[in-house]
């Protein structure tokens, strides 16, 4: 009866002395450990070859009778976006605004920009008809076709593409959107907001769009570095459109991006625009005198933009369908220099230099809720004017066009978005603007990718 | 003093253009080095990943696309993804369409005809897989169903047998240098995942016939693999965010059908879940789902184990 306690102290003591053992011929185990573990693999190894040949030789005899597990899997169709051959996508869309100013004021400074300005009331937006396919091996077409509301079909984007050149080089042809800053390429229903930036509005009429040739090269590099340059018509603003040989604009682009982690990636953007513009009329711009309703300018002279863009995206796990952050700013800076015709009367040189920015910010809270801040500013510059001109076109404003605007959407599925906007316009000097938007996007059929 | 530039002392210029050839070449090498290294591989999803390193080795240098808490339908086409693709000799995805809504776009801008569909280098697992869920008629209203069936193929780990002869068969292919390893490495994998799978099925058998709600469709090959029966879905279609009142009626069908867990993969929103377990008083079950998914799941054969283990710990 009184051994009992004397045995398991035997027992213990005898579990102990292994572990004091242990410690002092560590390295002998696991040298031990090492040729086991070494033995253990080339037995594993042996085995699993015996057991193939088993497998094959049981495969052979069993072939009638084999599980569809086991068996081949039958041809399936093609994946992807030749699984509709061609992609057919339609986009619906339409916008409620409520604005207390008249839209078609122009934000001070800007008179001789365009303004693509907002709808007020229920109207259908733009509806989007995209097709593209592979031509053939070598080749892609894209087609986006914009169907007005009032009636009619724009053209937006109709080009062909290389699909695999080769060596990182990449071919683009016929009208697209370019690939300056970051925005440009986007199409609305991808947009963030309602409205692109009071920046894109007024240098680019929203997009800037071209018709020419675009070349595109991949750096081989483990970081993203993309070059690239485009030759164009030069028909949208701020070229105009011509009817004469050779190019009418150019544009020179560089993107570097990469991740850092798996939950933050990045681009970052410099690009480059020169174009010239030939009799590029503007109405209803304000002048000294104080003309009634503005005056007609004519500007032909040479435009020339630079920009910098960055995009930031944050997702925690790299989770991007739960929550993620994305900041993204540009900023361009545009300098026209040639001859102005005020009132399309008096001719003198002009030269000015126009900047403007945005920073937004866009956070998904969580699945399909997501909010958003962004904030514009513009720079009308303080214009050159030559001496006939002198005491009939503003030169220098002295008021700084921006905007405040909060967006929250909500997107039932991929497929679906609701959104609802709210901004503080101050672009136009002493008419300050409280703007209201409920929109909708709704895409049908075969929804491509989306880029980064 | 002021000899004219295109005469004479040529050295300078000279000095330059071996300067510049020295760049060059160091550049050249720099590029041919790197691509010599190995085979690229760019594989979409982690457990592709896992299965080219059983099946390669060190013979392949991997890159892998998204990681285990991230939803594989909405990955983001991120520059960095478009460098690595560029770059890639052979493209290891699911298929099926989950990579529909990024893949396109990497492929497109990293211009490499290498890895395109219907080249080489182009491998998609659910080609060589008995597709399950194959809708008979297309339509959104049905939410985010694929065309070509469920695409969550690596949920069943006897898919991997005709995966890994597949992919094993396109390594050789792509590097016939390194046949025997590659041959070698396949049958070890072989003859060790059916060892394996005989172990699962065993320690899985109280899991036979179990009854689980899903939180996403995305279970079938594991509920055919094990046995189990599935009863509810909490999402109202596929991919769509189930509201407070669906959420009621699936509760109130479970009176009828009651089940034993309510299961979701790692990267999923867990709200959802413990909404209905705590209401239906059963177990909320996270599955890594692939590698990576859970802190145990470190390779095929540990994603595999703990699958199990957290299937067996919702029983109790």
């Amino acid at each position: 009866m009184h051994k009992k306690p004397y045995l398991s102290a035997a027992v213990a003591a005898l579990c102990i002395c292994p572990l004091a053992a242990d410690a002092a011929t560590d390295a002998d185990l696991l040298a031990i450990r090492l040729q086991i573990q070494q033995l253990k693999q080339n037995y594993e190894e042996r085995i699993a070859l015996l057991e193939q040949r088993l497998q094959a030789a049981e495969a052979r005899q069993t072939q009638a009778t084999q599980t569809p597990q086991a068996s081949v899997a039958p041809a399936q169709p093609a994946s992807g976006e030749g699984a509709f051959n061609p992609a057919i996508s339609l986009i619906l869309g339409g916008t409620y605004g409520a604005l207390q100013r008249d839209p078609a004021v122009a934000a001070t400074g800007f008179a001789m920009n365009p303004n693509p300005g907002h709808q007020q009331g229920f109207n259908l937006g733009e509806s989007e008809l995209g097709i593209s396919a592979n031509i053939d091996p070598d080749y892609r077409g894209v087609a986006t076709l914009a169907l007005a509301p009032a009636g009619g079909i724009t053209v937006e984007n109709a080009y062909v593409q290389t699909s695999a050149a080769g060596n990182g080089l990449n071919l683009k042809f016929g009208r697209y959107f370019s690939a300056l800053g970051y925005l440009n390429e986007q199409h609305a229903h991808a947009w963030d907001f309602v409205d692109q930036p009071l920046v894109y509005a007024s240098f680019w009429n929203n997009q800037l769009g071209e018709d020419g040739v675009q070349l595109k090269w991949l750096a081989p590099t483990d970081t993203f570095i993309e070059l690239g340059g485009e030759l164009g018509r030069g028909r949208g603003h701020p070229g105009s459109d011509r009817a004469k040989n050779g190019a009418g604009s150019g544009v020179l682009f560089v993107h570097a991006g990469d991740d850092i982690g798996v939950e933050h990636s990045w681009r970052i953007g410099a690009s480059l625009h020169k174009t010239r513009a030939t009799n590029r009329i503007s109405n209803a711009v304000p002048d000294l005198p104080g003309t009634p309703g503005g005056v007609s300018n004519s500007f032909s002279g040479d435009s020339q933009t630079a920009g910098v863009d960055f995009v930031w995206k944050y997702a925690p796990d790299g989770n991007t369908a739960d929550r993620y952050l994305k900041v993204q700013g540009e900023y361009f800076r545009r300098r026209e220099s040639g001859l102005l015709t005020y009132n399309l009367l008096t001719t003198d040189t002009y030269t000015n230099t126009q900047s403007g920015w945005y920073l937004q910010s866009v956070y998904q809270f969580m699945p399909h809720w997501r909010t958003g801040l962004r904030y514009d500013q513009l720079d009308p510059g303080t214009a050159g004017v030559g001496a006939l001109n002198a005491g009939n076109i503003i030169s220098d404003y002295g008021f700084q066009p921006s905007r405040a605007t909060l967006m929250l959407d909500y997107s039932p599925s991929e497929f679906s978005r609701f959104r609802l906007q709210l901004a503080r316009d101050h672009s136009r000097q002493g008419l300050p603007d409280n703007q209201l938007f409920v929109q909708y996007i709704m895409s049908l059929g075969a929804h491509g990718a989306h880029q980064y | 003093m002021s000899a004219p530039k295109n005469s004479g002392d040529t050295s300078p210029h000279s000095t330059q253009g071996i300067v510049m050839k020295k760049i060059i070449f160091a550049a050249l090498l720099l590029i041919s080095s790197t691509a010599h290294a190995a085979l690229n591989v760019f594989a979409c999803e982690p457990e592709w990943a896992a299965l080219t390193l059983l099946l390669a080795g060190d013979k392949v240098s991997l890159y892998t696309a998204t990681g285990a808490l991230q939803d594989p339908h909405r990955v983001e086409a991120r520059p960095s993804l478009i460098s690595k693709a560029r770059r890639a000799n052979l493209l290891v995805c699911s298929g099926a369409e989950l990579e529909t809504g990024w893949l396109p776009v990497i492929l497109r801008e990293s211009t490499n005809g290498a890895i395109l569909p219907g080249a080489l280098g182009n491998f998609e697992a659910a080609k060589y897989v008995h597709m399950l869920e194959v809708p008979t008629h297309l339509d959104r209203g049905d939410g985010d169903v694929h065309a070509a069936g469920n695409p969550h193929i690596q949920t069943d780990p006897r898919n991997f047998l005709p995966i890994a002869d597949a992919l094993s068969k396109r390594l050789i292919q792509l590097d016939p240098a390194n046949t025997a390893h590659y041959q070698l490495q396949l049958s070890n994998f072989n003859g060790q995942w059916r060892a394996a799978i005989a172990r699962w099925e065993k320690q899985a058998a109280p899991l036979k016939g179990v009854a689980i709600i899903a939180q996403h469709r995305g279970f079938p090959y594991l509920n055919n693999w094990l046995g189990m029966k599935q009863v509810a879905e909490l999402e109202p279609r596929p991919g769509m965010e189930p509201s407070a009142t669906y959420l009621s009626q699936v509760l109130g069908e479970l009176q009828q059908h009651p089940a034993k867990m309510v299961l979701r993969a790692a990267y999923q929103d867990e709200r959802s879940s413990l909404w209905i377990a705590e209401r239906a008083h059963i177990r909320a079950v996270a599955l890594p789902y692939t590698v990576g998914g859970t802190a145990q799941a470190i390779d095929l054969y540990a994603l595999f184990d703990d699958t199990i283990q957290r299937l067996l710990a919702g029983l109790k």
